[in-house]
């Protein structure tokens, strides 16, 4: 796991020298993405994945033959109606020969996929790992997938939206935030995606007026504060010291990266602020050394299906104290100027394959702190944080990775 | 009401069960190479790739297994080749290749390199070995799908020699199939959630307490999802309650028979330590707020009740029911 303490902590074998005992530091030396659509009819999903891997590898100007294994993840089977998908997979990612293993953490997989393809390089089981994680959700209908009829269980009455809907309505209800803010959010993701190639959306003609007027679907959250359904895969080369020494371009560096779960209902459960993110948000903050998140981190790409969802994160990342998360995005901070850019790709909100999301927030994170983010670069940006969740705010995963190497 | 504990009964209902299918009919985008072959067995050819080192793939793959490199080098196959390997099915299942019994092959057609599986029609599993020579039975009516070779048969004679190339191109070529799954489990709901079902049959809500932290849980699920212990403690609950959160669901939902507007509220049944989720009925959509006291409305013989409605109790405090939104 990508856990611990201090390096060294714990019990070294007898006769381990403390640097025998850390821990192997990380490095994003690849990153590719697909251009993400709502229907790519022209690839098979051995395509698909082939493709955001293949730009992967040659970010990091390596061949097939110098990856040592293969991490995939993607959303729950029925998504997509496909069971096995690192074997039926295995030889367009150039598995053969290698191992090849496959993560399942519902929406967060992206990023946790991630976490254990870095845990294979930490543990130097393996020096360089291609992770990538993809859906096509034209091939399926998730709203199919997430409400099975259930024998003698009530069925879910909503939907997706409408799952998540009252959770917002208490957000606001424990905060007083004002009902614009959700608004405001949809209205940066969508801005910032004009300025990534590889979103989803590119709405030229957004204004904040509009999304404001768009229809009400699930009181209080509005069409336009909703993800799309999108096709898309994302891949990521990591690999260790001397694999970066060898990067043809700036690696990105691994500083904490935790993973945590709890059950979707139990009594206690805060859906506002579910304990289990705040505790992976504090691991991780712990490994990388970060004291105060909101000045020590300059870029945030957070996992925000509903616009709602980025002041919420940011009180339960420890960005703002709670019930003042809104604040931070009404004044703007949270703005591609402001000064902790939330979504500068334009998130969740302008590009959702589904099993893929998750990565490509810590792929955008990555991206920021190489400098590689082009268009949507935040000026400077040293340390940026990955987010993702799933289920029904279950599961979370997170890295923080940084422009210059942990300290060892 | 003051909730109320009862032991579990002697007399405990039976365990429920009943089937669940799911169904669905995925699609799946068949990229250059699958696109050729299935147009191919639309036209009566078998299509093949070739791989770097020259062996000759059938079915064909897009990416080399040795390499990884990206292959698109496609060959034309015969459409008679060789069992290398087969088991007698005497018991055929519905959408199987054949309805009587018959063998599942692998069949290396003449200029491959690689085996492909199907069915082959033979009188009994005396008729078959290994080694010997087939030909393609083609359907009737193809449509580019692998059921456009209805099985292979027995055939005695030579096939072509070696593969020769083929651009792959067709015209009106077949671009994605429908894949349908279908998956048949009989699900039961275990214990606890039998109890359950068998108290609402009465119009009443039974849950069951934590002994450790001693939470409430409705609906029961015979163990502590935080604390991981059984729990065995009756409790009833309800019937009213208050809406702790709840949308307005403006759409409508493909398998549901609810006019929109509605109301899908979060309820905390008195004396339960979590929401559980139903629709509000009997109040305007515009006027229900967190807080609203509810109690439930039986329709005709439903499970569950058919929504809550207000009770005109006065609103719950926030406080008292924060701890449950």
């Amino acid at each position: 796991m990508s856990e611990g303490g201090a390096p060294g902590s714990g019990t070294p074998r007898p006769g381990a020298s403390r640097a025998a005992v850390s821990k192997e530091p990380v490095a994003v030396v690849g990153i590719g993405q697909t251009r993400h659509v709502a229907a790519r009819r022209d690839v098979s999903l051995a395509g698909l994945v082939r493709e955001a891997a293949r730009r992967a590898l040659d970010d990091a100007e390596l061949s097939w033959q110098d990856i040592d294994a293969v991490v995939i993840g993607k959303a729950p089977d029925f998504f997509e109606g496909v069971m096995m998908p690192e074997l039926y997979l295995a030889d367009a990612l150039g598995a053969v020969g290698k191992p090849i293993l496959r993560v399942h953490t519902a929406g967060s997989v992206g990023g946790s996929t991630a976490l254990v393809a870095a845990d294979l390089v930490a543990a130097r089981v393996h020096r360089t790992v291609l992770t990538l994680a993809f859906e096509k959700q034209s091939e399926s209908n998730a709203m199919w997938g997430l409400s099975l009829p259930v024998p003698f269980q009530q069925p879910l009455l909503a939907g997706a939206g409408g799952f998540f809907a009252p959770h917002v309505r208490a957000y606001m209800r424990r905060t007083g935030a004002p009902a614009t803010v959700g608004s405001l959010v949809a209205y940066k993701d969508r801005r910032n995606a004009l300025k990534n190639p590889y979103a989803h959306l590119h709405e030229h003609d957004i204004t904040l007026e509009k999304v404001q007027a768009s229809p009400m679907l699930w009181d209080p959250v509005r069409y336009s504060e909703t993800c799309p359904s999108s096709d898309g895969a994302c891949a990521m080369v990591l690999t260790d010291r001397a694999g970066a020494r060898r990067a043809p371009r700036p690696a990105a560096w691994m500083h904490g990266g935790a993973m945590r779960s709890e059950p979707t209902l139990f009594a206690g459960k805060d859906f506002v602020s579910p304990q289990a993110g705040k505790d992976c948000a504090a691991a991780v903050y712990r490994q990388a050394g970060v004291a105060d998140p909101r000045r020590e981190i300059d870029v945030v790409e957070m996992y925000v299906p509903f616009s709602w969802y980025e002041p919420m994160w940011l009180e339960n990342l420890g960005f703002a104290a709670p019930g003042e998360g809104w604040k931070l995005t009404e004044s703007g901070v949270t703005e591609l100027d402001g000064d902790l850019p939330v979504n500068p790709s334009g998130g969740v909100l302008s590009a959702n394959p589904i099993g893929a999301s998750g990565m490509i927030r810590f792929a955008e994170a990555a991206l920021q702190v190489r400098g590689q983010a082009g268009e949507h670069q935040v000026p400077g940006a040293r340390r940026a944080l990955g987010h993702a969740y799933g289920g029904g705010s279950q599961f979370f995963s997170m890295w923080l990775v940084g422009a210059e190497p942990p300290a060892t | 009401m003051p909730p109320t504990s009862r032991t579990p009964d002697a007399d405990a209902p039976e365990v429920l069960s009943a089937p669940l299918v799911v169904e669905f009919p995925f699609t799946r985008s068949l990229g250059p190479v699958q696109s050729a072959f299935l147009t191919g067995l639309r036209e009566r050819v078998v299509l093949g790739v070739r791989t770097g080192d020259g062996r000759v793939l059938v079915p064909p793959v897009e990416y080399d297994p040795a390499t990884a490199e990206e292959i698109r080098d496609l060959v034309e196959v015969g459409t008679t080749g060789t069992v290398t390997t087969w088991s007698w099915n005497p018991a055929p299942r519905p959408h199987q290749p054949l309805d009587t019994p018959f063998a599942w092959v692998l069949v290396r057609f003449d200029g491959a390199d690689t085996a492909l599986l199907h069915a082959l029609d033979a009188p009994g599993p005396d008729a078959v070995r290994t080694g010997m020579r087939v030909r393609v039975r083609w359907a009737a009516e193809r449509t580019g799908a692998i059921t456009d070779i209805a099985c292979f048969e027995p055939y005695e004679g030579d096939g072509r020699g070696d593969a020769t190339p083929h651009d792959g191109e067709f015209t009106d070529p077949v671009t994605g199939i429908t894949a349908p799954a279908r998956l048949d489990y009989t699900y039961s709901p275990g214990r606890a959630q039998s109890r359950y079902l068998a108290a609402l049959a009465g119009h009443r809500t039974v849950g069951e307490r934590c002994p450790s932290c001693r939470k409430v849980y409705v609906p029961p699920r015979g163990a502590c999802p935080t604390c991981g212990v059984a729990t065995r403690d009756q409790v009833e609950v309800g019937p009213r309650g208050t809406v702790t959160t709840f949308c307005i669901v403006n759409i409508k939902a493909k398998n549901l028979d609810i006019d929109v507007p509605y109301v899908y509220a979060h309820i905390a049944l008195d004396g339960a330590d979590l929401a559980l989720h139903a629709r509000i009925g009997g109040i305007p959509y515009d006027e229900v707020r967190m807080g609203l006291r509810v109690e439930p409305v039986w329709r005709g013989d439903g499970r569950y009740p058919d929504h809550y409605r207000p009770t005109g109790e006065p609103d719950a405090d926030y406080d008292s029911y924060k701890e449950l939104v």
